[in-house]
């Protein structure tokens, strides 16, 4: 069976300095792949590239099985593959609604939007992420919301399209453990549902718990490739990870 | 707190831009009406208002648009110039009235796609580029017209002359094309893509980018729709007039940025108002027949202009500042 999505020999550099050295990559239908590596390794780089935030100088994607040209983030959406981006992407200054369905709107004819159905559903998702507070209404802004609610709507946002894949770059950074455990039981459910998840942390811990396979990154380039079998516990992860960078 | 006194709480803090606009036009209003009761009162003093009100609301309403993208133009001023220039050529060499203010509109939006793809793809200032534009337009215009005017008495005796800017129960056609064209605005603002995208991209490019909204093309055709405004603005501007001069709408560019700041727009982008916008216009459009008809004399007009414009603008501080 083919990948959702793969990345064969992905470059990209910003004036001279080379963020991506062949970079090759894939995820299957069903599976939570953790991406590792240290600061600077290019993690953030290659998940932009993945989802079509930044364009690749080299290389290939291919979208099950199908090679994709001038790939962006509009057509990464399309594909079925949501993001929630470590800065969450999201418009402080708008209310919940529209920054859930920012970039896939729900639309009649002629582009004008369909408001009632868009506030509805909104509701609903946040009451399915599990928002503390119940003054929350989905036509407040964002601006007005903590760090684990408005993690809560970008996640609501990557959810509502029945993504087949969701990358989730750095998703526990600045959350409670409570929020954090969230995030957890989160992609424990999507991995049920038999949708795939891309999750990128600098925690090894949270990474080991959740992944099924790994992928180690170092200075741009995909240095390890293991399954969750033929590591012992995070400790190895973690071993693995070193030893990848005093190589180098 | 109950569900009344919340759901008029919501009503007034979604709307308390708007809401604020329309404030400073009633105290203004009042103000004038204090201080010159029987020169308010005259009706004729409205009618002239209102001549030329629609024409600034046609380069507002649009601006509101552009500035809640995060951006500014200051070139619209002299785009009005063009515009009617090409329409008055047009008309001129004897094209039907109807092609050429099609053909003079498309002119405007052309010059504000152009605008866009400077600031967008030439990665300037939207401020710098477009005041270097503002001159460079302005300044073809009298190269091309060698300074002399173009009159077209004509026109009055064609039906369009009617149907655009005739009158309609004593109110001038002007009024309702402008009330239509800010309708169909208000929206494509709040309930289009359009709109909703521009405010994504006013709020914050890099998350509209990361979702997949094509940020260059939202913010050209921003740029886009004040051209057409300014073109819209133009047109009438000569049909009202029967003349085009070179130096038309120019007096317009520090005015109708002012009713987009009075109307409560801000200027960090990603919020506005159209609405608020309305009673922006309103206020500049009174404000210096107010302040004569208080019996101010001529040379106060300006200095009173400007309080008008500051205490407006710190007013809609209450409002809340930006939240990030």
């Amino acid at each position: 069976m083919s990948a959702i999505i793969e990345l064969k020999n992905v470059s990209k550099s910003f004036g001279g300095i080379t963020a991506l050295k062949k970079a090759s990559i894939k995820v299957d239908v069903g599976e939570v792949v953790g991406l590792i590596g240290d600061n600077g390794a290019g993690k953030s780089t290659l998940i932009k590239t993945l989802v079509g935030v930044h364009a690749p100088d080299d290389g290939q994607i291919m979208i099950r099985g199908n090679e994709v040209k001038n790939w962006n983030a509009s057509k990464a959406r399309e594909a079925g593959i949501e993001t929630v981006f470590q800065d969450r992407a999201l418009c402080p200054q708008q209310s919940i609604v529209w920054n859930i369905f920012m970039g896939k709107e729900l639309k009649h004819r002629f582009g004008f939007i369909r408001e009632k159905e868009q506030v509805r559903e909104a509701n609903k998702l946040i009451r399915e992420i599990g928002f503390t507070s119940k003054l929350i209404d989905a036509e407040s802004p964002v601006g007005n919301l903590s760090g684990g609610e408005r993690q809560g709507v970008a996640i609501a946002r990557a959810i509502y399209n029945n993504a087949e894949l969701i990358v989730l770059d750095e998703p526990t950074t600045a959350l409670s453990l409570i929020e954090t455990q969230k995030v957890f039981d989160f992609v424990d459910n999507v991995k049920k549902s038999g949708r795939s998840v891309l999750f990128i942390g600098h925690n090894i811990y949270h990474v080991y718990d959740i992944s099924d396979r790994f992928i180690v990154l170092d200075r741009g380039e995909v240095v390890h490739q293991l399954n969750k079998n033929d590591i012992e516990g995070p400790e190895a992860l973690m071993k693995v990870m070193k030893d990848a960078v005093s190589k180098h | 707190m109950s569900t009344k006194e919340n759901t008029f709480k919501n009503l007034i803090g979604k709307n308390g831009r708007a809401l604020g606009s329309l404030g400073y036009f009633i105290i203004l209003m009042l103000v004038f009406l204090i201080g010159a009761p029987e020169v308010m009162m005259r009706p004729n003093l409205h009618q002239s208002v209102f001549v030329m009100l629609p024409v600034i609301m046609f380069m507002v309403i649009p601006l509101v648009f552009l500035v809640t993208a995060g951006e500014i133009d200051l070139s619209f001023a002299s785009t009005f110039g063009l515009s009617a220039y090409i329409f008055a050529l047009l008309l001129k060499a004897g094209l039907d009235p109807l092609l050429c203010i099609l053909i003079g509109i498309l002119s405007g939006a052309v010059v504000g796609i152009l605008m866009g793809c400077l600031v967008v793809y030439g990665r300037l200032s939207s401020l710098v580029a477009s005041l270097g534009a503002l001159f460079f337009i302005r300044g073809f215009l009298f190269v091309a017209s060698d300074s002399k005017s173009i009159s077209f008495m004509e026109i009055s005796d064609h039906w369009i002359y009617d149907v655009l800017v005739g009158k309609l129960f004593g109110v001038p056609m002007q009024v309702y094309w402008a009330a239509l064209f800010t309708i169909f605005s208000y929206y494509l603002y709040r309930k289009h893509v359009f709109g909703i995208h521009i405010h994504h991209v006013g709020d914050n490019p890099d998350s509209a980018a990361q979702m997949g909204i094509n940020v260059n093309w939202v913010r050209i055709s921003a740029f886009m729709y004040v051209g057409l405004g300014a073109a819209l603005a133009g047109i009438f501007s000569c049909l009202i007039n029967f003349t085009w001069w070179p130096t038309q709408g120019f007096g317009y560019l520090l005015l109708a940025l002012a009713a987009v700041f009075i109307g409560g727009t801000p200027t960090w982008g990603g919020v506005g108002t159209i609405v608020g916008a309305v009673f922006g216009v309103g206020v500049i459009a009174y404000m210096e027949v107010g302040v004569v008809a208080m019996g101010m004399s001529g040379v106060w007009r300006q200095f009173f202009n400007g309080l008008i414009i500051i205490l407006a603008i710190l007013g809609h501080r209450f409002h809340g500042g930006r939240v990030r």
